[in-house]
């Protein structure tokens, strides 16, 4: 069962789910339904984390929102409008920082600024600035093959952002980093958030993760791929490390894990 | 209580070691922790040990000069053929088949190659004509280039050009397809159209495949020219090879086997040289000496 979902405020939402199926066909010609169903409408400004194990459809629903894939059924809306492809309203962080190896840092940076044709002063101007967010400034020079996987990862975060997008998009973005790395990159990432107001979608895998980061936590299951459940975290913010030892946190923590070991488990 | 006893024999030797290892450089060289220095005496006392051994077995064995010379016949010819002006008019020529070739074909490869490597379909239907058109030896085609195209230079830039061509048209294939799918997608899902694709990161990818292709066709062109040469000419270093054939002079023919080689490693060298200056990201030509 779906949670009731939250009241629509003034504004329009910042994306919404209604009814959306995903379907694949897989080789030996069976369907396999990898979304059933999911529904959740995200409103402008918020942060809100998606949950589940391997195999969920959480990574598939974020690609259905970046125009990556199409639902095979339901309708899926990107500030009031359908989505239909790509747009350029959405940043886009995915697992691997796949910068390309022969630009440097600042030209990475610059690649959908270049691609959507903004105006490449002001644009350089708006990479300097994302990359002082992300304490990168000193290394624009630099080609990512001289940077450790959490700078190139952050490099990629302040691509996301060049062209100040509307909504950004990450899946599982600290998912190759160690743990040390991922606590820090999850500040910069709330604190980032502080800064610009940005919504953002975030997929992960990790159940803590998604409770420190997520303003609301989707949470999803596998065969078929659908929500069961959507918490609203209320943690005081500024979020802090220390929080992750509180109780409170825990049962966020726990309260998801049950949910998600009646509905299948995490594998 | 062995095992103790052996390693603290063993202690010692690693301790003597480490500061050793530590001392040759900040950052030894992939195969083996050689310095440029030492490596290049290595090259050099390779070398002369080779030309050593090919002098003292010539002599030992006493083997006719007119069958296989001795490196001083060679050395000797190829002086003379130098300072008589009659190797450079036949260098000259047939370094312009071997340039004039590998433009042409690597141009062809590359075109084609890229058209194949965007679309399935083109490749579908092109490609198995390409490669039937391969697997006829270019050396068995090249009587009917003579016939069609002439004695003179033509002839065999044309041949030279097929020969380069494939290798080309394969690398470029192969690397305009190596581009990582979740780049593509991310440039897509900020609204790249195909050509931003394609220019921004399929092509830049391909680049180390295409040299690689390039590498092995400079190589190739001197083969085909010389063959085109072989098969009829007027001049050329292929040609000067079959008239001192004619004259029985072995030395003679080793003397431009010198220079065929020589020419071959000073394009091998300069392809090496353009490479790591365009393809600087990654380090595939700091040792690449691979066929086809």
């Amino acid at each position: 069962m779906n949670m009731p979902l939250t009241p629509a405020q003034a504004l329009p939402p910042a994306f919404s789910f209604d009814a959306v199926q995903k379907v694949f066909r897989s080789k030996d010609g069976a369907d396999v339904v990898a979304l059933r169903d999911v529904r959740f409408e995200v409103r402008q400004g918020e942060f809100v984390t998606v949950v589940g194990p391997s195999g969920c459809g959480k990574s598939t629903l974020l690609r259905i929102l970046a125009g990556l894939a199409r639902a095979s059924d339901g309708r899926v809306a990107l500030g009031g409008k359908p989505v239909t492809g790509p747009s350029r309203d959405i940043g886009v962080v995915f697992q691997s920082p796949v910068l390309l190896p022969w630009r440097t840092v600042l030209q990475n940076v610059l690649v959908p600024a270049q691609i959507q044709g903004r105006d490449m002063k002001r644009a350089t101007e708006r990479a300097m600035h994302y990359l002082e967010l992300v304490e990168l400034a000193k290394f624009a020079t630099k080609y990512p093959s001289e940077l450790s996987g959490g700078m190139q990862q952050r490099v990629g975060i302040a691509r996301a952002f060049v062209n100040d997008p509307m909504l950004l998009l990450m899946d599982e973005p600290f998912g190759a980093l160690d743990a040390m790395t991922r606590e820090t990159m999850n500040l910069e990432l709330l604190k980032l958030k502080a800064r610009t107001g940005a919504t953002i979608m975030l997929v992960t895998h990790s159940i803590p993760e998604a409770v420190f980061l997520g303003d609301r936590v989707v949470v999803m299951s596998p065969r078929p791929g659908r929500v069961t459940q959507i918490v609203d975290v209320d943690l005081p913010s500024p979020r802090s490390l220390e929080m992750i030892n509180t109780d409170r946190f825990g049962i966020y923590v726990s309260g998801i894990r049950a949910n998600l070991n009646a509905a299948g488990g995490l594998d | 209580m062995t095992s103790a006893v052996s390693n603290a024999a063993a202690m010692p030797n690693a301790q003597a070691t480490a500061p050793a290892a530590a001392r040759t450089g900040p950052d030894p060289a992939p195969d083996g922790a050689l310095s440029p220095g030492r490596r290049r005496a290595l090259m050099v006392g390779f070398f002369v040990l080779v030309i050593a051994v090919w002098h003292f077995a010539i002599v030992l064995l006493q083997v006719s000069p007119l069958i296989f010379p001795g490196p001083l016949a060679v050395a000797r010819a190829l002086v003379e053929a130098i300072q008589s002006g009659e190797i450079a008019k036949h260098v000259g020529i047939t370094l312009y088949e071997i340039l004039a070739g590998f433009a042409f074909g690597a141009v062809f490869g590359l075109v084609l190659g890229a058209l194949i490597g965007q679309s399935t379909l083109l490749e579908a239907v092109l490609y198995p004509y390409v490669v039937a058109f391969q697997t006829v030896p270019k050396v068995a085609v090249a009587p009917l280039f003579v016939l069609w195209f002439g004695f003179d230079t033509t002839s065999k830039v044309v041949i030279t050009a097929t020969i380069v061509f494939f290798p080309v048209l394969a690398n470029t294939i192969v690397g305009l397809r190596s581009a990582p799918r979740d780049q593509i997608e991310l440039m897509q899902a900020f609204t790249a159209s195909p050509w931003h694709v394609f220019r921004m990161v399929r092509l830049p990818h391909a680049l180390p495949y295409v040299f690689a292709g390039l590498d092995i066709g400079i190589v190739l062109a001197v083969i085909g020219a010389i063959v085109g040469e072989f098969v009829g000419a007027q001049a050329g270093l292929g040609y000067l090879i079959l008239q001192r054939n004619f004259s029985m002079d072995a030395a003679g023919m080793f003397a431009i086997l010198v220079v065929l080689s020589l020419i071959g490693l000073v394009l091998h060298s300069v392809m090496k040289l353009i490479a790591r200056r365009v393809i600087f990201w990654t380090d595939a030509f700091t040792d690449l000496s691979r066929g086809s």
